[in-house]
């Protein structure tokens, strides 16, 4: 149900030190977004194509990931040349407009360039180190524990909220629009919800007894090797390059 | 409910990164280190419910329960939901780093205001408890929308049309999320009741 597809494989970018990437990646998708210009876009497609090659993902499941990616995009595209109004473009029998349609493809564009340079950059890391590595980075502690905590329960709840489903369905349910479906599914989530409540009491009293006190500490520690922070200092210089030509621009 | 990256312009993800950075510190206060698992696997449940999806018609919707989230944990709902979405982006790719300030505020917000305004209700019990937790889906999931639609309207105006859209496309999900709601609050109360019903130890949050 909850597949971490992107950390497994052994690139350059899967092994480097995950501070340097986080970093790197909040300047270059910190820049793509806030610019409004195509050519600020493209820079960043063609970084964001370039990191997808190095980190060695199989296609096909990028490209799956882009399509759920997109379905916003198409929304726009099926909105925006309607009514955004402005110059008008005829094309056969419908007239649409002609800002609309650089609006949504803009917008398509620097949003697949931000989830593809994500995708390299962040989601190469496994959840647990980039707990870590937000830890190091200043991130307050109570929330690196959240992110930590919370990350290692999702499997838990979601197997259990599925054991509960598949129990209901063995007794004859079958989901459809009525109201008994969703007093069903409120009923097997708020089960859900009450074993999450305790379990995370017996956790609790299991951590206490080991000594728990409120920090977390890290048998893995990494440090950027030359090649990285070299790498990582060049993404970030263009970032800063593509956030002055943006400016001049 | 969140929005893709490279839609919002600089001011307004910028503003939503301030506020949701106000409110996870208001929120992080208010957890202690006791309570910090619990506030760890409600978010965590919070992850899953966005993953069941309920028949609506001949195609399904997803569950959101940030209503029901806030009234459960108060300014806690702002660090739970902060922890959810970031899981959400790297595991899954909705949403990213720029953007998850404005998503944690759209659905952080109206949990909050769920918590002040409608636990009270619940406590009475009765009409008032289903009442407030029918509310509770409804208004959380409107609210979240009509956030939603400000930010896009507040980015260009060109995208005025569209955010009357997105609203009115939530229409569905409210009422859904309304019944669902209303019948987990009366579920919880019935089975659990001290995971809704407590004392409030006075800083907005029990936890």
């Amino acid at each position: 149900m909850i597949p971490e597809y992107f950390s497994y494989t052994d690139s350059f970018l899967h092994k480097a030190d995950p501070r340097m990437k986080i970093v790197s990646a909040a300047c270059v998708t910190g820049v793509v977004a806030f610019s409004r210009s195509y050519s600020t876009g493209i820079c960043g497609l063609i970084l964001a194509l370039f990191l997808i090659a190095l980190s060695r993902f199989d296609t096909g499941v990028v490209v799956r990931r882009l399509l759920a990616v997109n379905f916003f995009t198409a929304f726009l595209w099926l909105t925006l040349p309607l009514t955004y109004g402005g110059e008008a473009l005829t094309l056969g029998f419908v007239t649409v407009s002609r800002q609309g349609i650089a609006m949504a493809a803009l917008v398509t564009l620097k949003a697949n360039c931000i989830v593809l340079i994500f995708l390299a950059l962040v989601s190469t890391s496994p959840v647990s180190s980039l707990g870590h590595a937000l830890r190091k980075l200043g991130v307050p502690e109570k929330l690196c524990l959240l992110f930590l905590f919370s990350y290692r329960y999702v499997i838990v709840i979601a197997q259990e909220f599925q054991r509960l489903l598949r129990a209901a369905k063995i007794r004859g349910f079958i989901p459809r629009t009525n109201i008994h479906t969703y007093r069903t599914y409120a009923y097997l989530f708020a089960m859900t919800l009450v074993k999450s409540w305790n379990r995370a009491h017996r956790v609790q009293q299991a951590m206490v007894l080991r000594g728990f006190n409120g920090r977390f500490y890290s048998m893995y520690i990494q440090h950027p090797t030359a090649v990285e922070r070299v790498f990582f200092g060049g993404i970030t210089l263009l970032a800063v390059g593509m956030a002055l030509l943006e400016l001049r621009g | 409910m969140h929005i893709s990256e490279g839609i919002l312009a600089a001011p307004v993800l910028i503003g939503g990164g301030l506020l949701t950075a106000a409110g996870t510190a208001v929120g992080l206060r208010c957890i202690d280190t006791e309570r910090i698992m619990s506030v760890a696997m409600l978010s965590a449940a919070f992850f899953v419910a966005a993953l069941i999806h309920v028949p609506i018609g001949p195609g399904s919707i997803h569950l959101i329960l940030n209503g029901l989230l806030g009234m459960i944990l108060g300014w806690a709902a702002f660090p739970a939901i902060l922890t959810a979405l970031l899981l959400q982006a790297v595991l899954f790719q909705y949403g990213g780093i720029v953007v998850l300030g404005v998503n944690t505020l759209l659905q952080a917000l109206p949990a909050v205001l769920c918590y002040y305004v409608l636990r009270p209700w619940l406590v009475r019990g009765g009409r008032h408890q289903k009442i407030a937790g029918f509310l509770g889906g409804f208004l959380s999931v409107f609210v979240s929308s009509v956030l939603m639609a400000l930010s896009l309207a507040l980015t260009d105006e060109g995208f005025v049309q569209t955010a009357k859209i997105v609203v009115g496309a939530n229409i569905p999900i409210m009422i859904i999320e309304g019944f669902i709601t209303m019948f987990a609050v009366s579920f919880i109360v019935k089975v659990q009741p001290e995971i809704l019903v407590w004392k409030s130890n006075g800083h907005g949050g029990v936890l």
